[in-house]
C-alpha cells in the first residue's frame, strides 16, 4: 500500500471518493507522522481525535452515497492565529496561553464545513511577527531541511513555519497559513511547497487574530498550485461579518487552471533587482524567466519605482495597526493576567503586557505607538501611506503591460535559526520581495524552483492582478511543470 | 450677544460656552454588534464577541445607526458628507474592551450646521438666536465600571460598550448659562422629533461635555477653557457654567492662571473640580480603522433620509401659529415636546372631522382642551384614571358637545371624569348624568320671566343705567335652571328682555 502520507489534497480528495482508501486511514497516517514529529515543534496542539472525527463524518457521507465537499477526506494543520472552538488558540504567544475560544473562525469553518479535518494547530511566530518562527512562545519550529554543507538547524520562515515545516515534512497534506508581508509566500520557498496569498479580502479575517488589518489574509500552504487551488476555494468567500471581505463570487479555481500562457505578458521589475543579489537566487529568477517563455508567454521589463519605500513603509504601517490592535490583551478578560500584590488598574497592564508578550511583539508595539504620536503622525504614518498608494499605483501602472508579474520569493535560502534574531533589521529584510504585493492587496504565491547548491529549497514569486488568482496560479503552474520540484527532506526527526 | 456678566473685582466679565452633547442613537443593535441596547438589563447580558473585543473579532457597521446620524444633520440643516470614515481613538480602561473607541475624527459623517434657540425675555435671551453647530459624528459608547460591589475590586459592566453615541459638537457660541439650557432643550427637542435618540438624560441617553472661558467685557481673545464632562441634566449643564465661570474669574483675579484641563462636576456640593490637566492628557493616537472601509453614502440613501424627517419644532410652531391661528404661547407649548403635539395632532384630527370642520376652526378650542382642560382634570384624577380610556375619539366627543352648546365647560370636565373612571361614551354619560345645559328657549325664558317677576326692584335700578346688574339676572337664572343651561341663550333671551 502507498504511503498516504505523500499525497496531496487532490489525491486524497479522489482517492476516498472512489474509495482506494478512507479518509480515517488517511487521518490515522497524518496523526502518526504528526505524533513523530515532535522534535520538529510544528505544532503548538495536536488534536488527532478531531482529524478522524471528520475523517469518520466523511467516510459516514461517502457510505451513505451523500455528495461529498471538496477538502473531504483531507486532514490539515490549522495555523494557530485562526480561533478554532473549543481548541485552545494562542497566536504563539504567552498572553493568550490557555485561551480556547468559544467561536469558529470563518476560514476553519469553511473548511471543516468542506470536508477537511484538524491535525492540529500549528506553531508560528508571536502574533505572526517575524520570518524565521523564532518569536514564538512555544519555542522555534525547526525545519524539516538541512543544508548539505552543516548539521545547523535551519529556519522554517514565518510567520507560518509551522505551516510550511508540517506540510512540508509531510505532517499534513496542507495547511493554513496567514500572510501581512510575505508569511505564507517566504516559509513555503524556505521549505519547497507552495503557497499563495489571496487577494485582499478573498478570505474572510474574522476570527483570525488581528496582527495588521489592512494587510492581513489567510491562504493555502501545500505541496502543489492544484492542491492550493482546491483549498483557496474552500476557504474564500464573501464574509458579511467581515467588512472588508470581498463580496464577489468564488471560482472554480481548480476547473480553470491552465499551464499554456501564449499570449501572456510575464512583467521582470527591474528595480527587484539588487545591488549584490545572491547569485543563486539570480539564476532562479533567470529560470523562472526561461520556464514561462518555454510555457508561451512574452517577458517584458516593467518599472516598479517605489519599490525602495515598501519595506520602511510596511515597517511603519503593520506596527501601527498592530499596536492598536494587541490592545485588548490586558488581563481583564481572558488570557494571561498577571496582578502584582496591591496593584492598581495600570500595574496590571503592564505587568501583564510585560510577561505576556515576547520581545517582538513589544518591539512593533513601541514602533507602532511611536508612529501613531502626535507630533509623528504625519512624518510617518501619514507619509507611509502615501507611499503605500504609490506602491498600489506603480503595479496598476505595471499591470498595463502585463499580466503578472515574476520575482524571487526571498532574497535568500533558509537560514540558520539565531542567524539573524539579533539583527531586526536584516531579518525584515526578508520579506523585501513579498512586501509590495502585501501593501497593494494584490494576489501572490510562491512556488519552489529548485534547490541551492547546499540543497536547500528556492521558490519564485508570481504577483497578479488584483482578484486574478487564477493567472497567478496558471503562472505557478507553468514554473511547477517545468521545475518538476521532487525533492524533500531526509526524515531525521523520526 | 446675551447680557449676562460676572461682576469681579476688577470689573465685568463675559463666558463663551461650547457644549459636546453625547446623545445615544435610538437603534435595536449596537454600532457594530448585533447586540441588544435595551436599557436596564442584568450586567453583561448584552454583550457580544465583537463588544467584548475577543480575538479576531471584527466591527460592522450597523446601518441604522449612520440612518439617524444623518437624519439628525439633515435636522440641523448639515452639510451630509458622503465620504466619512471611522478612526481609532486608543487608550487604554478597563470599560474600553478593545483598547480603542471607534469615532470620527478626521472625517466626520455631518458637518456644519446650526439650530435656533428662542427668544425668552425672562432668562435674558431678548431675541431668537443662531447656535452653530460644528459637527456631528458617530462613535462608540464605553461600559461602566461599577465600584461598588466588592471591597478591593471594580466589577465591570458591557451592556453600553459598544452602543452608537452621536456626539454634537456646538461652536463656542453661547454666552450665558440660559442659552446653552436652551441650546440642549432644543436640541434634544429636535433629537426627540427626529426620534434619532430618546433624550432621556437621567437614563444617560444625553449627557454634555461644557466648555467654559471667561474673558473682560469687550476682550476680542478667548479664554482659556476647561471641559466639564458628563453632565446629565439641563440644569447641572447650567450649574457648571455659573459655577466654572466663577471660579475661573476667581481665580484670575486673585493673581491665578486657567490650566486647560478636564473637569468633573459634583451636584451635591454643586461645584467643579479637577480630574486631569492637559499634561496628563492622553495622545489618543488616532488613525483610520483598518478594520473599517470609508463610508460612502449614495444619493438614494440620502433621498430616503430627508423623506423620513417629520416637521420639525421651528416649522411645526410656525405652522401652528401661521396656519392653526394659535398664540405663540400655546404653540411654544404644544410643540415643546413629541408627546404633546402628538396628543394635540390626533386630538384636532379627531375633533375637526366629528365637528365637520377645519383644523383651524377647533385648534384653539383642542389647543386648550389638551394644555389646560385635560391635564387639570388627569391630575386631580390621579392614579384613578384609566388612560386606556383616554382616547382620542372620546375627548372629540366632548368637544363636540361643548361646540355645540349642549354641555357648559364644567360639565365637560365632569364627563370627562367619568370617561376616564369608566370608559363610557361621552353622549350617554351626558344624557344619562344630566350633565346637560339647558339650551331650550322655553324653558329658559320661563325662569327668566320668573327671576324678573321676583325682582322688580332690581329689574327697575337695571333700567335705570345700573348696568352692572345684568350678571346678577345671570346668575339668578342660572341658578334656577340647576346651572345647565346655555349662558349664552341666557344673555341674548334676558337682554331682549329687559330691553
Amino acid at each position: 500500500m502507498t504511503d498516504l502520507t505523500e499525497l496531496g489534497v487532490a489525491a486524497i480528495r479522489d482517492g476516498v471518493a472512489k474509495g482506494d482508501f478512507t479518509a480515517r486511514e488517511v487521518a490515522e497516517a497524518f496523526n502518526a507522522n504528526v505524533a513523530a514529529a515532535s522534535a520538529l515543534n510544528a505544532f503548538i496542539v495536536t488534536t488527532p481525535e478531531k482529524a478522524l472525527e471528520a475523517a469518520g463524518a466523511v467516510d459516514a457521507d461517502r457510505a451513505a452515497g451523500k455528495a461529498l465537499g471538496s477538502m473531504a477526506g483531507v486532514p490539515i494543520g490549522m495555523k494557530d492565529l485562526f480561533a478554532t472552538q473549543g481548541v485552545q488558540t494562542t497566536a504563539a504567544s504567552h498572553i493568550l496561553g490557555g485561551f480556547v475560544p468559544p467561536y469558529e473562525s470563518t476560514v476553519s469553518s469553511n473548511l471543516w464545513a468542506a470536508g477537511a479535518g484538524m491535525l492540529g494547530k500549528l506553531n508560528l511566530d508571536q502574533f505572526a511577527m517575524g520570518s524565521s518562527n523564532e518569536t514564538s512562545y512555544f519555542g522555534n519550529v525547526i525545519s524539516p531541511w538541512r543544508s548539505r554543507d552543516s548539521n545547523a538547524e535551519l529556519a522554517p520562515g514565518g510567520s507560518s513555519g509551522g505551516s510550511s515545516t508540517a506540510v512540508s515534512a509531510r505532517l499534513a497534506p496542507a495547511a493554513t497559513g496567514t500572510d501581512t508581508g510575505g508569511s505564507i509566500r517566504q516559509p513555503a520557498a524556505f521549505t519547497g511547497i507552495t503557497g499563495v496569498k489571496p487577494t485582499y479580502g478573498r478570505c474572510s479575517r474574522w476570527g483570525v487574530v488581528a496582527f495588521a488589518s489592512s494587510l492581513d489574509q489567510a491562504g493555502p500552504m501545500a505541496r502543489d498550485i492544484r492542491d492550493c487551488a482546491i483549498m483557496l476555494g474552500a476557504m474564500a468567500g464573501f464574509d458579511p461579518k467581515d467588512s472588508t471581505s470581498l463580496d464577489m463570487p468564488v471560482p472554480d479555481w481548480e476547473a480553470a487552471l491552465n499551464a499554456d500562457l501564449k499570449g501572456k505578458k510575464v512583467g521582470i521589475p527591474r528595480e527587484y533587482r539588487m545591488d549584490g543579489m545572491d547569485a543563486e537566487i539570480e539564476a532562479s529568477w533567470e529560470q523562472g524567466k526561461a520556464w514561462l517563455r518555454d510555457a508561451g508567454a512574452e517577458i517584458v521589463d516593467i518599472s516598479l519605482p517605489h519599490t525602495k519605500y515598501a519595506l520602511p513603509a510596511y515597517y511603519i504601517i503593520a506596527p501601527a495597526e498592530a499596536s492598536s490592535n494587541l490592545a485588548r490583551y490586558d488581563g481583564v478578560r481572558y488570557g494571561l493576567r498577571d496582578l502584582p500584590e496591591g496593584a492598581g488598574l495600570q500595574d496590571m497592564y503592564a505587568a501583564t503586557r510585560a510577561a505576556g508578550f515576547g520581545d517582538e511583539v513589544k518591539r512593533r508595539v513601541l514602533i507602532g505607538t511611536y508612529v501613531l504620536s502626535a507630533g509623528f503622525y504625519d512624518a510617518y504614518y501619514t507619509q507611509a501611506q502615501k507611499v503605500r498608494t504609490l506602491i498600489a499605483r506603480d503595479f496598476a501602472e505595471a499591470f498595463e503591460q502585463c499580466d503578472v508579474i515574476l520575482a524571487p520569493t526571498t532574497p535568500s535560502a533558509a537560514f540558520p535559526l539565531g542567524d539573524k534574531s539579533d539583527d531586526p533589521l536584516s531579518m525584515y529584510l526578508n520579506d523585501v520581495f513579498a512586501v509590495p504585493a502585501s501593501l497593494a492587496g494584490l494576489p501572490a504565491l510562491s512556488v519552489p524552483a529548485g534547490l541551492t547548491q547546499s540543497g536547500l529549497p528556492l521558490g519564485l514569486q508570481i504577483i497578479g492582478k488584483a482578484f486574478d488568482e487564477q493567472g497567478v496560479m496558471n503562472a505557478g503552474l507553468a514554473i511547477e511543470q517545468r521545475a518538476n520540484f521532487s525533492a524533500k527532506p531526509d526524515r531525521w526527526w523520526a | 450677544m446675551s447680557d449676562y456678566r460676572i461682576q469681579g473685582e476688577t470689573g465685568e466679565w463675559e463666558v463663551v460656552i461650547g457644549l459636546e452633547v453625547h446623545a445615544q442613537v435610538t437603534s435595536h443593535s449596537k454600532l457594530f454588534s448585533g447586540a441588544s441596547t435595551t436599557f436596564g438589563a442584568e450586567p453583561n447580558a448584552q454583550v457580544s464577541l465583537i463588544d467584548a473585543a475577543m480575538p479576531g473579532m471584527l466591527p460592522v457597521p450597523n446601518a441604522e445607526c449612520i440612518r439617524q446620524a444623518v437624519r439628525t444633520g439633515m435636522a440641523i440643516e448639515a452639510q451630509i458628507n458622503k465620504f466619512s470614515r471611522f478612526d481609532r481613538k486608543n487608550y487604554f480602561y478597563a470599560d474600553l474592551p478593545q483598547g480603542y473607541q471607534i469615532s470620527q475624527l478626521y472625517h466626520p459623517i455631518v458637518g456644519e450646521g446650526s439650530l435656533v434657540i428662542e427668544a425668552d425675555e425672562k432668562a435674558g435671551i431678548p431675541q431668537p438666536k443662531t447656535i452653530g453647530i460644528e459637527r456631528i459624528h458617530v462613535e462608540q459608547d464605553a461600559g461602566k465600571l461599577m465600584h461598588d460591589q466588592h471591597p478591593t475590586m471594580s466589577y465591570v459592566d458591557l451592556n453600553r460598550c459598544g452602543v452608537a453615541l452621536m456626539e454634537i459638537v456646538s461652536m463656542p457660541h453661547m454666552t450665558s448659562p440660559a442659552e446653552a439650557g436652551a441650546y440642549v432643550r432644543k436640541l434634544r427637542s429636535i433629537l426627540r422629533y427626529v426620534g434619532s435618540c430618546d433624550g432621556n438624560m437621567e437614563e444617560g441617553s444625553m449627557r454634555a461635555d461644557v466648555n467654559v472661558s471667561v474673558r473682560k467685557v469687550g476682550a476680542a481673545e478667548l479664554g482659556t477653557r476647561t471641559e466639564t464632562k458628563n453632565v446629565n441634566s439641563v440644569r447641572f449643564v447650567m450649574a457648571v457654567i455659573e459655577q466654572e465661570a466663577r471660579r475661573q474669574v476667581d481665580l484670575i483675579e486673585e493673581g491665578g492662571t486657567v490650566v486647560q484641563e478636564t473637569r468633573l462636576y459634583d451636584p451635591d456640593k454643586n461645584e467643579t473640580r479637577s480630574m486631569r490637566s492637559k499634561e496628563d492628557a492622553h495622545d489618543y493616537r488616532y488613525f483610520p480603522d483598518p478594520d473599517l472601509l470609508p463610508l460612502e453614502l449614495d444619493d438614494a440613501f440620502l433621498e430616503e433620509c430627508r423623506a423620513s424627517l417629520p416637521e420639525l419644532p421651528d416649522a411645526k410652531r410656525a405652522r401652528y401659529t401661521g396656519e392653526l391661528g394659535l398664540t405663540d404661547y400655546n404653540a411654544a407649548q404644544l410643540t415643546a415636546e413629541v408627546e404633546t403635539f402628538a396628543r394635540f395632532e390626533t386630538l384636532l384630527a379627531a375633533t375637526a372631522s366629528q365637528l365637520d370642520k377645519s383644523g383651524a376652526d377647533v385648534a384653539t378650542q383642542v389647543a386648550n382642551w389638551t394644555l389646560s382642560v385635560a391635564p387639570g382634570v388627569l391630575k386631580s384624577l390621579g392614579d384613578e384614571a384609566q388612560m386606556e380610556f383616554n382616547t382620542a375619539a372620546a375627548n372629540a366627543a366632548i368637544l363636540k358637545l361643548v361646540d355645540a352648546g349642549t354641555v357648559s365647560g364644567g360639565q365637560a370636565k365632569e364627563i370627562y371624569e367619568i370617561v376616564l373612571r369608566t370608559g363610557r361614551e361621552p353622549d350617554e354619560i351626558a344624557e344619562t348624568e344630566g350633565l346637560k345645559q339647558q339650551s331650550d328657549t322655553g324653558a329658559i325664558e320661563a325662569e327668566i320671566d320668573k327671576v324678573l317677576e321676583a325682582n322688580p326692584d332690581k329689574v327697575a335700578e337695571y333700567r335705570g343705567g345700573k348696568d352692572k346688574l345684568f350678571g346678577f339676572f345671570v346668575g339668578q337664572t342660572m341658578k334656577a335652571m340647576q346651572g345647565k343651561a346655555n349662558p349664552q341663550v341666557i344673555n341674548e333671551l334676558l337682554k331682549a328682555k329687559l330691553g
